[in-house]
């Protein structure tokens, strides 16, 4: 097989991706691999609405929303293969296998990665007790109420209080389980304020902040769970534990780029986001290979997926109708993050392959309230802007104009200051 | 008199925001630190709505249920009897997104609509 | 169920499933009872997965000469019955200088057990073979004959093996009551009674229990709880031999390993406790699997745990193996107390415990026996060709279910059709990995549950994850009831 561009998984990033190429090369083959039995990815499960506001102006469910790109894709040179696991991936050939065709390559120009994340499970979390049934991930519960149609549990306990776990603390209420409690071990919620009043306010559903699930009980079905609060250094404080009873747990507790490709082609990952390291272009340190969307930085709104997943695609077309991009002439300017930044997307830029603006999008490290966001160029301060709250739960951006970087020699920082 | 506590869910910051209100007068809007915080305190207490999210059976399609929605947003006192309604209801495959399954929801005088479709077996 | 067997195995963990398998080798009608839903549900599903060498039991123990004779017949079990096993060799650390004698009384002892091939390392020696050896390292045992293994496989062969030469198994039924009758016993369990010439006593944490109601010598068995970290597969390499401490009075120690499958195992502590039906794991116990590692090995990448687990050692008071037919009980024979080296054990206990029981009913031996037993067939792991052969003519080997391990639908349905298939999320993955890897399960267990119901009949809602009432859904939305 053949195709300009490979493009693994056809989520929301493969999609944008996708069509984002075809619009800037239509001559160009584009060829989008998915491992599920449909394209859209995670949103096929996130029957919620709130997508869309900035892609298409209007408010959308997740499947709208994919439908909106699917659609997208008809006229344009863009193929797609279901149920088909990439095994292997190089900057110029992809190995898959699926029932049809057996494992096959297909020899390519680029490749955009768009794999997406997975959830972070029990076993990373290191939760003490019983393994019994009825502990599960919020998303594998979300796909079980959404598309199967099954109630994973009656009484339910959540711990992570992430979008998703939200999300399902008011799915699952809405089909007739009793959410007992949300305990999120940090003491800020990572979840947008008005998913904490939507989905658990509205059903009078605590939030517990500080408080972490110390032990599972329950030999063969989850019978209760033991809560605690804990202290400063997170560590459980005795004698605040509470045992609740409940058939269900659920985990929202962070999720984690999937990679694994990635490093079997050596691709060099930025242990801040376990994504790779990408330039302006979203190239990762392996020439021809391309990532955006959750695989390379785990977002809170998929409309800046799509937005980046576009930039990521128009650059891999660019790259197979040149063959290349600017590398040697240009210089590689470097991104810092500074004191307050737990990382920032992109890592380096060369200002040589910017069309237009350069934005550049970051995480806090913790709260910072009346605080500054402030972008320096070989240390002098450019920008130095207000912000009256930052979170780690949203994510930040600057937008530099190109010609305002051609004033920056070697680097580039980012760093959020206290007022 | 009568008070209302909320939290602004238009930015991070939540703002704890307390409403006074004489009956269906509003008072004072007070905590909130940005004039959206207001406008959203205000509607909140006076006609509070929301978008109802959820499932519908299905028969004789690929899959026994599909993902719906309220067309518009609802009371929200009325989230569970729209549920209810909507559980007790049943629809025929195919489905197309957007096609209106129930069209007027427990008489809220909105549609519910499929947000997802769903082709015959 | 008011049936005559010749011998009645209590028991379908490792012990119970290599003695079955031996006996069917001859001429009786054998029968299995488990209390769980599956073969591998106990002490066998959740330990070190470690073939010693045998320098640690006292020399002349029944330990040691099992652990030995059980080292030498793996290679050949593990090729009849399609195991992975890896003898990768493995390193008792010695950290102090005061504790050197330790390791050459090892070494002695070792040499007095037949240990073959051991050979003390120089901290030169040790470092160059681990670059990631604690620096304090003084110097090793190395035995080059300790090795790793599936324990789910060995344990699922023998059992498949055992069922393929005409043992019966019969899975959720304990065994309530044993009574020694007239030429022979009645067994009680929930559903119906049997009769047996012999019965065999494998029952693990339980054994005490059922040997005490026909024996007036009492045993007394303490469930030693054991909590382990497994890592992911990234850091395959990251140390290539079994690292152990050097032992104590309670154990072998907090061990670090590479596992069969490419992971790297941590652990276990040793705790007694009194309850030998759950094993929760602990935060305390957690902190020292990490502690103990961290003592042998540096820098272990413990970002990557993806899950942890704790099994059940049972530790019989005199801290030996019991493999004998109970003096005031003829035709009752234990095979109780079997904590480490169990596993390595397991084909020699089988071989003893099968002569034992031959002899004593004078059995003969079979013509037409197999000892052949093929392991589900993984496409990723054939050649290419085999490979692209395979999935042409059977497509459902190119859908890959499990994204974490590349499992497909082709080896799912494999592990619910074979001989005791599977019938639970647990039983596809003991006998596939899926869901082991490192998502534990959030993406394919949907997808597993699906094929299990499709396959077997069993509805969705009453798919489990290891049996009785581990349901994992707790019914459809939308349900008026």
């Amino acid at each position: 097989m053949r195709a300009d561009i490979v493009i693994v998984g056809g989520g929301p990033a493969g999609l944008a991706a996708a069509i984002a190429a075809a619009k800037e090369a239509p001559e160009l083959s584009i060829l989008i691999l998915e491992r599920d039995n449909e394209l859209g990815g995670i949103l096929n499960q996130c029957i919620h609405n709130g997508f869309g506001l900035h892609t298409f102006k209007e408010e959308l469910t997740g499947p709208e929303y994919a439908e909106r790109f699917e659609q997208q894709l008809v006229g344009h040179n863009i193929r797609y293969l279901l149920d088909t696991m990439v095994l292997n991936v190089a900057s110029n050939q992809v190995t898959a296998v699926n029932s049809n065709d057996g494992v096959f390559t297909v020899d390519c120009g680029a490749v955009i990665l768009c794999m997406g994340c997975r959830e972070r499970p029990r076993g990373a979390l290191n939760i003490p007790g019983l393994r019994p049934a009825g502990v599960f991930t919020a998303g594998t519960a979300q796909r079980l109420v959404n598309i199967e149609g099954y109630i994973p549990g009656k009484e339910v306990v959540i711990l992570g209080s992430g979008d998703i776990g939200l999300i399902m603390a008011r799915r699952l209420t809405l089909e007739g389980a009793k959410v007992k409690a949300v305990c999120e071990l940090m003491p800020y919620s990572g979840g947008l304020k008005r998913n904490i009043v939507q989905c658990l306010d509205d059903f009078d559903i605590p939030l517990l902040l500080s408080h972490t699930v110390i032990d599972i009980k329950g030999k063969e079905r989850v019978s209760s769970v033991v809560i605690a609060e804990v202290d400063g250094s997170l560590k459980p404080i005795p004698g605040t534990e509470q045992e609740i009873k409940c058939d269900t747990l659920l985990l929202s507790c962070g999720l984690i780029p999937e990679n694994e490709l990635s490093r079997a082609a050596d691709i060099k990952i930025d242990p801040a986001t376990n994504g790779p390291i990408v330039n302006e272009s979203f190239e990762t340190s392996v020439q021809g290979i391309f990532a955006c969307g959750n695989v390379l930085h785990v977002h809170d709104l998929v409309d800046y997926v799509s937005e980046e997943s576009s930039r990521a695609g128009k650059s891999a077309a660019r790259f197979v109708k040149k063959n290349e991009i600017e590398t040697a002439e240009t210089k590689n300017i470097r991104i810092q993050k500074g004191s307050g930044v737990r990382y920032t997307v992109p890592c380096t830029v060369r200002i040589a392959n910017l069309e237009d603006d350069l934005i550049i999008r970051f995480r806090s490290t913790g709260v910072f309230k009346d605080s500054y966001i402030d972008v320096q160029f070989d240390g002098e301060q450019k920008i130095h802007r207000r912000k009256q709250i930052i979170t780690p739960g949203e994510m930040e951006q600057v937008i530099l104009k190109r010609e305002e970087l051609e004033q920056c020699i070697d680097e580039i920082t980012v760093s959020i200051t206290e007022g | 008199m009568d008070t209302r506590e909320l939290t602004c869910i238009n930015c991070p910051m939540g703002c704890r925001i307390t409403v006074v209100m004489e009956g269906a007068e509003i008072l004072s809007v007070t905590g909130n630190n940005c004039k959206r915080g207001e406008i959203y305190a205000k509607t909140e207490v006076t006609a509070p709505v929301r978008t109802v999210t959820t499932t519908i059976k299905v028969n004789g399609g690929t899959h026994d249920r599909v993902s719906c929605k309220t067309k518009e947003p609802i009371p929200k006192d009325k989230i569970f009897e729209v549920m209810d309604v909507i559980n007790r209801s049943v629809c025929e495959a195919p489905v197309r997104t957007g096609d209106i399954l129930i069209p007027d929801c427990a008489g809220t005088g909105i549609p519910i609509v499929a947000t997802k479709g769903v082709d015959n077996i | 169920m008011n049936q005559h067997y010749d011998i009645i195995i209590i028991g379908a963990g490792v012990s119970g499933c290599a003695i079955a398998r031996e006996l069917s080798k001859y001429d009786a009608k054998i029968l299995v009872f488990e209390k769980d839903e599956d073969v591998c549900c106990g002490t066998s599903k959740a330990n070190s997965a470690i073939i010693h060498a045998g320098y640690d039991a006292k020399p002349g123990s029944l330990k040691a000469k099992m652990n030995i004779r059980g080292n030498e017949l793996m290679t050949k079990l593990a090729e009849e019955l399609d195991i992975p096993f890896k003898r990768i060799g493995s390193l008792v650390v010695c950290t102090d200088e005061a504790l050197r004698e330790g390791i050459e009384e090892l070494y002695n002892r070792g040499i007095a057990n037949g240990v073959p091939d051991m050979k003390i390392l120089s901290c030169e020696e040790v470092m160059q073979m681990e670059p990631n050896i604690s620096d304090d390292v003084v110097c090793a045992l190395y035995a080059p004959t300790a090795g790793i293994i599936c324990p789910f496989r060995l344990n699922i062969a023998l059992a498949e093996c055992a069922n393929q030469n005409d043992v019966e198994f019969k899975f959720n039924t304990p065994v309530t009551k044993v009574t020694q009758i007239e030429n022979g016993f009645l067994i009680e369990t929930p559903e119906g009674e049997l009769y047996s010439n012999a019965v065999i006593n494998a029952a693990g944490c339980h054994a005490d229990e059922i040997h005490n109601q026909v024996s007036a010598n009492k045993l007394h068995i303490t469930p030693r709880k054991g909590d382990y970290m497994l890592l992911d597969r990234s850091c395959e390499g990251f140390i290539g031999h079994i690292i152990f401490p050097q032992p104590t009075s309670m154990g072998k120690g907090i061990l670090v390993t590479p596992t069969v499958n490419g992971n790297t195992l941590i652990g276990p502590t040793a705790i007694d406790t009194d309850n030998k039906d759950e094993a929760p794991l602990t935060s305390e116990g957690l902190e020292k699997v990490v502690l103990g590692s961290a003592k042998n090995v540096k820098n272990l990448p413990l970002k990557q745990v993806i899950t942890g687990f704790s099994g059940l050692r049972a530790h019989e008071d005199g801290g030996e193996f019991i493999l004998e037919e109970v003096k005031d009980c003829p035709g009752f024979f234990d095979c109780a107390g079997i904590e480490s080296p169990g596993l390595t054990a397991c084909p020699a206990i089988g071989e003893y415990m099968a002569k034992l029981v031959a002899d004593k009913l004078s059995l003969s031996k079979k013509q037409d026996w197999n000892a052949i037993c093929h392991d589900v067939i993984k496409p990723f792991e054939l050649p290419e060709q085999e490979r692209d052969q395979l999935i042409k003519e059977h497509p459902e080997y190119g859908r890959v279910i499990c994204r974490c391990e590349t499992i497909t639908e082709g080896e799912i349905l494999d592990a619910i059709r074979r001989t005791l298939g599977a019938r639970s999320l647990d039983g596809v993955k003991r006998r596939t990995r899926a869901g082991m890897g490192r998502c534990q399960g959030g993406f394919c267990s949907p997808r597993v549950m699906e094929i299990i119901g499709r396959e077997t009949g069993i509805s969705f809602e009453e798919i489990t994850k290891n049996g009785g009432d581990s349901k994992i859904l707790l019914g459809r939305t939308k349900d008026e009831s």
